[in-house]
């Protein structure tokens, strides 16, 4: 497909006249990096939670890129990252099939037990 | 007599610090908005942001020292280029992402090597400033060496740009290294830290496949006052504001 626009980047100001290679060059788009899932632990935190999603070349990359996009404020002090790809989810179509079985099964809370009244934090 | 020539290479050794961190953060902040992608947008704008709190710190125990009425602003934004005491590979125009992050990378490994030794600084103040920068410049030596073995051990194109940024900055390089009379403020063994720098650059474009370029002729004046033509154009872009409307604040 012919390409119409002409991409230029900041740092490639005035290249042109310059011989050096258009970013463009080949007219097709370059590969995109793959998506990563960003899970940040806080301070208080015992788990990490999942705060969003970036692109990476590599996990090096991803942990970086995360650490700059998502604790710039001191949110975290420990990051993973899982490439998107490996993350398998339940399908919402199966929603009801799979969550709405539990909606009528009371005896599954342990609510039926009385507790000691010097029993506390529970 | 002797106090205040100790008074003026402090505050001379200061400036060359902080002009240092300005005009490289300046430079680095000149690809807000236009990263090549947006995560690298953010980290090099982190960076900009980290150079010039480094730059407030020097310039802020600069204008005590200094006193009669100069303060961090009146230090960035109303002294002419001859008075600036960066290295000139600070002020090389960004060129494309290769040269960036390269560039990055030469003044970081100095930057590193430098304040491991500054943090034992007799001047307690000095050495403060020193050991809080090591942990971000620690960072940007992290990011930017992992960039150049990206680039050079990438495709042909990354590598092609790598090599153009490698001869376009080396003879630049030096001038990090190379101390003038001020220095000696420092107290840092200048000798041990281009063994370092070397060794540590060596190992980096090694890992990038790149091969170290011959010493050759050096590039100097930066840290005396003698400028290329870019830093002109730096502080006029920079200085504008507060020249045409002293004191504006917003």
């Amino acid at each position: 497909m012919k390409q119409y626009i002409n991409k230029y980047y900041y740092g490639d100001y005035g290249e042109a006249k310059n011989g050096a290679a258009d970013i463009t060059a080949n007219g097709h788009h370059k590969h995109e990096w793959p998506l990563w899932e960003v899970f940040i632990r806080s301070k208080q935190g015992l788990d990490h939670k999942h705060v969003g999603s970036l692109h990476a070349a590599d996990a090096q990359m991803a942990i970086e890129n995360a650490r700059d996009v998502y604790t710039r404020r001191m949110e975290g002090i420990s990051i993973w990252v899982v490439e998107s790809k490996y993350i398998h989810a339940t399908n919402p179509d199966e929603a009801a099939s799979l969550y709405d079985p539990a909606n009528d099964k009371a005896y599954r809370h342990p609510t039926f037990y009385d507790l000691p009244d010097s029993l506390t934090h529970i | 007599m002797q106090a205040s020539t100790n008074l003026i290479s402090t505050t001379d050794f200061l400036l060359h610090l902080a002009d240092n961190a300005l005009i490289m953060g300046h430079r680095n902040s000149e690809w807000c908005g236009h990263g090549p992608v947006l995560e690298q947008d953010i980290a090099i704008s982190n960076i900009a942001l980290d150079c010039i709190g480094q730059a407030r710190n020097f310039y802020q125990y600069a204008a005590r020292l200094m006193g009669e009425g100069h303060t961090e602003d009146s230090l960035a934004y109303l002294r002419d280029e001859r008075a600036f005491r960066n290295c000139l590979i600070c002020e090389l125009p960004n060129g494309d992402w290769a040269q960036t992050v390269l560039r990055l990378y030469f003044f970081s490994t100095y930057q590193y090597f430098l304040f491991q030794q500054l943090q034992h600084n007799s001047d307690a103040e000095l050495a403060g400033i020193a050991a809080k920068s090591l942990k971000e410049v620690t960072y940007h030596l992290r990011w930017s060496s992992e960039w150049v073995i990206r680039l050079g051990d990438g495709t042909e194109e990354s590598r092609q740009r790598i090599l153009q940024a490698l001869d376009a900055l080396w003879p630049y390089t030096g001038e990090l290294y190379t101390p003038v009379a001020y220095e000696s403020v420092g107290e840092a063994d200048m000798a041990s830290i281009q063994t370092a720098w070397l060794d540590h650059v060596k190992a980096v474009l090694e890992e990038a496949t790149l091969s170290m370029p011959d010493m050759g002729w050096m590039q100097q004046g930066g840290k005396t006052g003698i400028h290329t033509e870019h830093l002109g154009y730096i502080l006029a872009e920079m200085q504008f504001l507060q020249r045409a409307y002293p004191g504006a604040e917003w």
